[in-house]
């Protein structure tokens, strides 16, 4: 049977303290656990951890647990939580420094697509400057679990058949440029 | 009201969304009110890029509101709800967070671009509610609406937390619209609920779960369609329906619109104008509420549209 007791021993206080400094999650230690933003996210039923339990888990430093979870690509940045704190905690922004330093750590969990996607559209967007979703999906898809393919078919073909799905790879002019803009991060 | 915007189309306007475009620029010629769209746009990192670098994410949008700036606009329209958050959030980041400010300003300066200043980024919904007016656009409805009842949806990202466009918990202003246009409503209590996003192409049976949701109140409501402002809600909205039939039994076609067809229609605006050709479900209703005329009175139609203007 899987362990659900924590212990104070495995947690990294100083690494919550550093998610705390970073861009928008400066109110981790002002929360609550009142739960608002469990009982107004859409997507929380489908989570490992709702984004209360989430939020507890980083405050208290438990760095591992928090970075390998489903919840935070789960995360669909409707920013519902965000707006709802009684503490204003930007608990979206919460969510996408977990997702940055777990994509960084290789810590993200293999079997979930949406990592994928988000690397994907990643290396489109700076290869290219601008986002094709039929490249991107099929990238993903071959990239995750290529039976994804077979159930988009019905929609792919619903899509081109109103003019809405183009197979043309949209590239902006000055795409040296804007490379040069972008700081490179390695993904997989 | 300046008197030109600068046009942020975004890359699902030339994709799933491009009714939405398609819609949006007919209205705005209706309104007389020309649009110029930006040169060289790029993505907007949406939320994808956001999950792998926050700092470039930002770049991204500074180059565009940077463009805009240059062009000397001082409003620009951003159609696509995650577009208009991105653009939004960059503002309110690089003001608030000097090393986000600092990241973002050398990065223009590589561009040779001006560095960012204050253009306001505006989305459809808003600048025809404040900017143009309910008065106007009701001044120049020459179409009855023969349609059903609607639920109008605005979705996450339009109202939180960045927005202007409109109030966060309860939006109205496109229920104000539609009645303008003489588009009866219904109450809709998950106009705020999340679609899912990408959820619908990633982890499929969640994305569907969410838009049946979304799906079954309007129905519930007493509602025959769905009006959006987000090419991403649209496309989920509409492109799904069948499997949402097949995996649960239940007979949802429900045509999906933007806000733009309706007042583009109303304000005497054409079919293949309008994308109304592109919708997936509900096509049957679609063809009832919006038929083809014969060319005399689309003719008269568009003589009318001009006498207005």
């Amino acid at each position: 049977m899987e362990r659900k007791l924590k212990f104070q021993r495995e947690a990294d206080p100083e690494w919550a303290r550093q998610v705390s400094e970073r861009p928008g999650c400066e109110g981790l230690f002002s929360c609550l656990q009142c739960g608002t933003c469990s009982g107004t996210c859409p997507l929380s039923i489908y989570m490992d951890f709702a984004p209360r339990r989430i939020i507890a888990l980083v405050r208290e430093g438990f760095r591992k647990d928090a970075l390998s979870s489903q919840t935070i690509w789960l995360c669909a940045s409707c920013y519902s939580c965000a707006v709802h704190c009684p503490r204003q905690i930007h608990i979206t922004d919460v969510m996408y420094s977990l997702k940055r330093e777990a994509i960084r750590e290789k810590l993200y969990p293999r079997h979930l697509p949406i990592p994928v996607l988000a690397q994907e559209f990643y290396k489109l967007v700076r290869g290219r400057g601008r986002s094709s979703e039929l490249w991107l999906a099929l990238r993903m898809a071959l990239r995750s679990n290529p039976l994804i393919l077979l159930g988009m078919i019905r929609t792919g073909w619903d899509l081109v058949r109103t003019g809405r799905l183009s197979f043309r790879r949209d590239r902006i002019e000055d795409i040296l440029t804007l490379q040069r803009q972008l700081t490179p991060r390695e993904v997989a | 009201m300046p008197s030109v915007y600068g046009y942020f189309p975004g890359c699902s306007l030339r994709a799933a969304g491009v009714a939405y475009e398609e819609s949006l620029l007919t209205l705005f010629r209706l309104l007389d009110i020309p649009l110029e769209e930006l040169r060289d746009w790029n993505c907007c990192g949406a939320t994808s890029y956001m999950s792998i670098d926050e700092g470039s994410a930002f770049v991204l949008s500074a180059r565009n509101l940077a463009l805009a700036h240059q062009a000397k606009h001082h409003d620009l329209l951003v159609p696509c709800s995650a577009c208009y958050l991105a653009l939004r959030k960059t503002q309110e980041y690089v003001e608030h967070y000097p090393q986000i400010g600092r990241q973002v300003e050398d990065s223009l300066k590589i561009a040779k671009l001006p560095p960012l200043n204050s253009v306001r980024v505006r989305h459809p919904l808003e600048v025809l509610y404040t900017d143009v007016g309910r008065e106007k656009i009701r001044s120049k409805v020459i179409r009855q609406w023969r349609g059903g009842k609607v639920a109008c949806y605005y979705g996450c990202q339009l109202v939180r937390p960045y927005a202007e466009a409109d109030r966060d918990h309860d939006p109205t202003r496109m229920d104000e619209l539609m009645t303008s246009a003489g588009v009866p409503t219904v109450e809709y209590s998950l106009k705020t609920k999340c679609c899912g996003g990408s959820l619908t192409g990633t982890m499929h049976s969640v994305g569907l779960r969410l838009n049946h949701i979304l799906l079954k109140e309007a129905l519930r409501k007493g509602a025959q369609a769905i009006i959006t402002v987000c090419p991403l809600c649209q496309c989920n909205l509409d492109a799904y329906q069948s499997e949402i039939r097949r995996r649960t039994g239940e007979a949802v076609d429900m045509p999906i619109f933007f806000f733009t067809q309706i007042l583009a229609w109303a304000l005497g605006g054409d079919v293949q104008s309008l994308g109304l050709k592109r919708a997936i479900s509900g096509r049957k209703l679609v063809e009832q509420w919006f038929p083809k005329e014969h060319a005399g009175v689309r003719a008269a139609a568009k003589g009318e549209a001009k006498a207005y203007a």
